[in-house]
C-alpha cells in the first residue's frame, strides 16, 4: 500500500522537477530543481531496498555534485535570464516524442526472457550494506580500485584546470612567445 | 633426341627474349648475330631430327599439361613426324638465311634490335604451329604468327600506310580465325579431344555432314592465313613491311600455314572429296586471278606478292585433290625460290634507295651481277623450267589435275604457268636489262655486301637442285600422308610435260622479246582491261565501300550513342550519386554541439527501432 | 503491485526528459544538468532490475555510474570555466569551431 503511494508520489515529483530543469529560463531555478530531483531519486532507491545506494546518492549527488554546480554557477552571471535561441524547435520536439514513445514501447512490452540468472543473488536476512560490501570488495575489487584512480585523476584535473596559475600560465605563454619573437 | 626437339623449338624463343632486352636501344650488331646463331642452332637441330625421323620414325613428346578441366584435356604436346619435320627444316633454313640477310639489310635502321626480336618471335610461333600435336597448339601458333606478322608489317609504325596494312592483315586473319575456331569447336564437340591421333581415328565414324562442316570451317581459317580469295587483299598490302619480313613470312612460312593445315588434316579431307574439289577449284581460280594482276603491276614487291598468291593457289589445288605430298613438295621448293626472289628484290631496293617502281629501274645487271643472277635463277625455277626445282613440283600438280579428270582445273593451271613465266621475266627484264631509267633519277646503284650474297647462295643452290630430291621426298612423306598415284599413260604424261614446258618457255621468250624492244606501247595502259587489272579488279575499293564504311558508321554510332551515352552515363551516375550523397552528408558536421546531440538522438532512435524489429522477428 | 515495468517506464520517461534537455538547451551548464538527468534515470533502471531479479550487479553498476558522474562533473566544470574565461560566453553556438 505504502509502496504504491510512495512510488507514484516520487514519480510525479521527480518528473516535475526534471521538467523544470529542462524548461526553465532561470539558471538558479534549474539548479535547485535538479537538486530536488536527485533527492527524490534517492527516495526511489530506498523503495527498491538499495539503502546504501540511496545514501550514496544523497551524499555524492545532492551533496557533492550539486555543490560543484553551485560553485560553478558563481562564475557565470546567473541573475540574467538564460536567453537561448533554440534552433528548429520542431525537430527537437519530434525527436523527443519519438524517442519517448519508442522507449516506453520497449520497456512496457513483456520482457522477453525470464530465464535471466542472477550472478550475485541476494542472501536473505543480510543487510543491504553488508551485501554490497561483500560484493564490492571481492568480485568488483578491480573496478573499485580503478574508480578510485579515476576520481583521483578527476580531482587533479579539476584543480589544475580551475586554478589561477593555469589561467596565468596561458597568458604567460602568449607573452613569452611574443618576447621570444621580438628578441630575435 | 627430345633435347633436339626442345632446342629446335625454344632457341628462337630464347633469341627473341634475349634481343628484346635491347629492343629500345640503338643498333647493336651483336643482337643480329646472336639471333642468327640461335636460329641456326634451331636449323641444325631440325636437320638432325630429319635424319632421326628418317631412320627411326616419328617422335612424340608431351611437355606438360596445359588445360585439364573436366573432360577437356589439352596438353602441350609436340610431334615430329615426317610432315612436321619437313616444315621445320624449311622454316628454320629460310629463317636463318633471312636473319643473316637482315643484318645487312637493316644496317641503317634505328630499330635494328627490335626487328630481330620480332623475327625470332615469329620463328618460334611458326615452330609451335608445325610441331604441335593437337589442334589447339596449332591454333596458338596460328595466332602467334598472326601477331608477329602484324608486328613486322607495321614495323615502321610511324608510316600510316604501314600500320594500316598491318591492321588489315591482322583483321582479315582474325575474320578467318573465327571460321577456324568454329571448326575447332565442332571437332571437340564431336570427338572430345583435340589430339590429331584421336581426331583422325574418330573421323571415319562421324556423320559425313559434320566432317564436311569441319572441313569447310578449317579451310576458312586457312583461307585467311594463305590469302585465298576473297581474303587476299592483305597480302599485297603487307609489302609495306621490310623486305626480309616479306621473304620470310609472306613467301615461305606464314602463308603456307594454311596449306600445312590442309595437309595435316588430310585424313579428314580424304573423307570429303567434294570439299577437296571445291578447295582445288578455288585454288585454281586464285592461281589465275593473282597471275593476271601481276601482269600489269609496276611495284617490285607486289609482283612477287601476287606470284606468291598464285603459287599458293597451286598448292591448294594439289592439297584439295588429295595429293598431299605433292602440295608439301611444292611448298618446300616454292619457299626456296620465292624467298630468294624477295631477298634479291630487297637488294635491288637498297641499291635504288627504296625505290619500288620497276619502270624507274633498268639495266641494273651491270652494277648488280650477283643479285641479277640469283634472281634470274629464282625466276627460272618459278617458271618451272627443267632442271630447276619449280619444274618438278609444278608439273606434278598439273599432272594431278589431269589425273583427277578435272580438265578445267588443268587448263587454268596451264594458263597460269604461262602467265607466271611471263610476268617473272617481265620483272627480270625491266629491272636488270633494258634502258637504264634509274640514271634519270640520279641513283647510282651498287650491290649488297658480300656476306649478304653468300647468305643467299644456299637458297640459290636449293632452288636449282631441290627438285632432284623428289623420289626421296615422296617415299619419306608418304609414310605419314596418303600416297597418291598418277595413272596416266606415259605418252600422255610426256605430252603434258612438254606442253607445260612449252608454254613456260614461250612465256619467257615473249617477255624477253618484248622487253628487249622496250616493252608494250603506252596506249595499252588506257584500255579498260589494263585498268581493271592494275586496280586489282577494284576489289579493295569494293571492300572499302561496302564493308569498311558501313562498319565505321556502325562503330561511330555504337561509340557515341551507346557507349558514351548509356554505359558511361550509368557508371558516371553511380559515381555522381555517391559524390552528391557525400556532399549532403557533410552538412551533418556543422560544428554546432546542439546539432550533433540531435544527430546522436536520431541515431539512438534508429537503433531502438532496430531493436524492436529484431526482437519482434525473434 | 508495482512491478518492474512501472520502474522501467519511469526510467524511459525520465530519460526522454533528459533528451529534451540535451536537444533544447544551448547554455553549456544547462546541458550538463540534462546529462545528469540522463544518468540518474538510468540509475533507477539498473537498481529496479537488480531488485526484481535478486541480483546485486545492478546496484554495483549504479554505484560506479555515480562515481563516474562525479568525476565527469569535476573535469567538465573545470573545462567549462576555462572556456568561459577564454571566450566570455557559455553559449553553445560560440563553441562552433570544428565545422565539417
Amino acid at each position: 500500500m505504502y509502496e504504491v503511494i510512495a512510488f507514484y508520489l516520487f514519480a510525479a515529483l521527480t518528473i516535475a522537477m526534471f521538467t523544470i530543469v529542462v524548461m526553465s529560463k532561470n539558471a538558479l531555478y534549474a539548479m535547485s530543481a535538479l537538486a530536488g530531483g536527485m533527492i527524490f531519486i534517492s527516495g526511489f532507491f530506498f523503495l527498491l531496498d538499495a539503502e546504501f545506494l540511496g545514501v550514496v546518492q544523497i551524499v555524492v549527488y545532492s551533496g557533492a555534485i550539486m555543490a560543484l554546480y553551485a560553485f560553478g554557477m558563481m562564475f557565470f552571471d546567473t541573475t540574467r535570464d538564460v536567453s537561448e535561441k533554440m534552433r528548429s524547435k520542431k525537430i527537437a520536439y519530434t525527436l523527443f516524442v519519438l524517442s519517448a514513445a519508442l522507449m516506453v514501447v520497449i520497456l512496457a512490452a513483456p520482457l522477453a526472457s525470464s530465464s535471466v540468472q542472477a550472478n550475485f543473488p541476494t542472501v536473505e536476512h543480510v543487510g543491504n550494506v553488508q551485501m554490497i560490501g561483500l560484493v564490492l570488495f571481492t568480485k568488483y575489487l578491480i573496478p573499485f580500485e580503478l574508480a578510485a584512480i579515476m576520481l583521483l585523476v578527476a580531482m587533479i584535473a579539476g584543480i589544475v584546470l580551475a586554478s589561477k596559475k593555469m589561467d596565468e600560465h596561458l597568458n604567460i605563454e602568449d607573452e613569452e612567445i611574443g618576447n621570444v619573437k621580438e628578441s630575435r | 633426341m627430345e633435347n633436339y626437339l626442345y632446342t629446335a623449338l625454344f632457341s628462337p624463343l630464347v633469341s627473341s627474349l634475349f634481343v628484346a632486352v635491347f629492343a629500345a636501344r640503338p643498333k647493336m650488331l651483336f643482337t643480329g648475330i646472336v639471333a642468327s646463331l640461335l636460329i641456326a642452332v634451331s636449323m641444325i637441330c631440325s636437320f638432325v631430327l630429319l635424319i632421326d625421323v628418317n631412320t627411326y620414325g616419328p617422335l612424340h613428346v608431351t611437355m606438360m599439361d596445359w588445360i585439364a578441366a573436366g573432360n577437356l584435356e589439352i596438353p602441350f604436346g609436340f610431334v615430329v613426324d615426317e610432315v612436321s619435320v619437313i616444315m621445320m627444316v624449311t622454316v628454320t633454313l629460310v629463317s636463318t638465311i633471312v636473319h643473316i640477310y637482315s643484318i645487312g639489310y637493316m644496317d641503317h635502321d634505328k630499330s635494328f634490335n627490335r626487328f630481330f626480336s620480332y623475327l625470332s618471335a615469329f620463328v618460334f610461333s611458326m615452330m609451335i604451329l608445325v610441331m604441335s600435336d593437337n589442334f589447339v597448339g596449332l591454333f596458338i601458333g596460328w595466332e602467334g604468327v598472326g601477331l608477329c606478322s602484324w608486328l613486322l608489317i607495321g614495323f615502321w609504325y610511324h608510316k600510316h600506310s604501314a600500320s594500316w596494312a598491318a591492321n588489315e592483315a591482322f583483321i582479315m586473319n582474325r575474320i578467318a580465325d573465327l571460321g577456324m575456331l568454329m571448326g575447332l569447336f565442332l571437332i571437340y564437340w564431336n570427338v572430345g579431344s583435340f589430339q590429331y591421333d584421336d581426331v583422325f581415328a574418330a573421323a571415319p565414324e562421324l556423320p559425313v555432314s559434320i566432317v564436311v562442316t569441319i572441313g569447310i570451317f578449317l579451310f576458312i581459317g586457312a583461307m585467311g592465313k594463305s590469302a585465298q580469295f576473297p581474303l587476299h587483299t592483305w597480302l599485297a598490302d603487307a609489302m609495306e613491311g621490310p623486305t626480309p619480313v616479306s621473304a620470310l613470312i609472306h613467301a615461305a612460312t606464314m602463308v603456307t600455314a594454311g596449306v600445312y593445315l590442309v595437309i595435316r588434316a588430310g585424313e579428314l579431307y580424304s573423307l570429303i572429296p567434294h570439299v577437296g574439289f571445291a578447295i582445288a577449284s578455288l585454288g585454281a581460280f586464285v592461281a589465275v586471278f593473282a597471275a593476271s594482276m601481276a601482269l600489269v603491276n609496276n611495284d617490285l614487291k607486289r609482283i612477287i606478292a601476287y606470284s606468291t598468291l598464285s603459287q599458293l593457289g597451286y598448292m591448294f589445288v594439289a592439297a584439295g585433290l588429295g595429293a598431299y605430298w605433292i602440295a608439301l613438295f611444292h611448298l618446300m621448293t616454292h619457299a626456296f625460290f620465292k624467298s630468294l626472289l624477295f631477298l634479291g628484290a630487297g637488294n635491288v631496293m637498297h641499291a635504288m634507295h627504296d625505290e619500288l617502281n620497276i619502270k624507274k629501274m633498268g639495266g641494273l645487271y651491270g652494277s648488280m651481277k650477283a643479285t641479277a643472277i640469283l634472281m634470274s635463277v629464282a625466276s627460272v625455277a618459278l617458271a618451272g623450267i627443267y632442271p630447276f626445282a619449280g619444274f618438278f613440283s609444278k608439273d606434278k600438280i598439273l599432272e594431278v589435275a589431269f589425273n583427277e579428270g578435272a580438265y578445267g582445273l588443268w587448263l587454268a593451271l596451264f594458263i597460269g604457268a604461262g602467265l607466271t613465266a611471263f610476268y617473272s621475266f617481265r620483272l627480270v627484264m625491266l629491272v636488270f636489262f633494258g634502258e637504264k631509267e634509274h640514271v634519270k633519277y640520279g641513283i647510282h646503284p651498287h650491290d649488297a655486301q658480300p656476306f649478304v650474297i653468300y647468305a643467299l647462295l644456299p637458297l640459290g643452290l636449293l632452288a636449282i637442285v631441290a627438285g632432284f630430291f623428289e623420289p626421296m621426298f615422296e617415299a619419306f612423306v608418304t609414310r605419314l600422308v596418303s600416297e597418291y598415284h598418277i595413272h596416266i599413260p606415259h605418252a600422255t604424261e610426256y605430252l603434258l610435260i612438254a606442253a607445260t614446258l612449252g608454254i613456260a618457255l614461250s612465256g619467257i621468250g615473249f617477255a624477253v622479246y618484248k622487253y628487249k624492244r622496250g616493252g608494250f606501247s603506252k596506249s595499252l595502259e588506257d584500255k579498260a582491261c589494263y585498268r581493271l587489272l592494275s586496280n586489282q579488279y577494284y576489289i579493295p575499293k569494293v571492300y572499302e565501300y561496302y564493308i569498311m564504311r558501313p562498319f565505321t558508321v556502325l562503330s561511330k554510332f555504337v561509340w557515341q550513342k551507346i557507349d558514351m551515352k548509356v554505359v558511361d552515363f550509368t557508371v558516371d551516375i553511380i559515381a555522381k550519386c555517391i559524390y552528391a550523397s557525400g556532399q549532403e552528408a557533410r552538412k551533418i558536421q556543422s560544428g554546432n554541439l546542439s546539432d550533433m546531440l540531435r544527430w546522436m538522438i536520431v541515431g539512438m532512435l534508429v537503433l531502438l527501432a532496430f531493436a524492436i524489429v529484431y526482437s519482434a522477428m525473434m | 503491485m508495482i512491478g518492474l515495468t512501472h520502474y522501467l517506464v519511469l526510467t524511459g520517461i525520465l530519460f526522454s526528459i533528459g533528451l529534451v534537455g540535451v536537444m533544447r538547451r544551448t547554455n553549456l551548464l544547462m546541458l550538463f544538468f540534462s546529462t545528469e538527468i540522463l544518468l540518474n534515470a538510468v540509475n533507477i533502471g539498473f537498481v529496479a532490475v537488480s531488485k526484481f531479479y535478486g541480483d546485486l550487479s545492478g546496484q554495483m553498476f549504479a554505484f560506479f555510474i555515480i562515481a563516474v558522474a562525479a568525476s565527469e562533473v569535476a573535469v567538465g566544470l573545470g573545462l567549462l570555466i576555462l572556456w568561459y574565461k577564454r571566450n566570455g560566453s557559455v553559449d553553445l553556438n560560440s563553441l562552433q569551431m570544428m565545422k565539417g
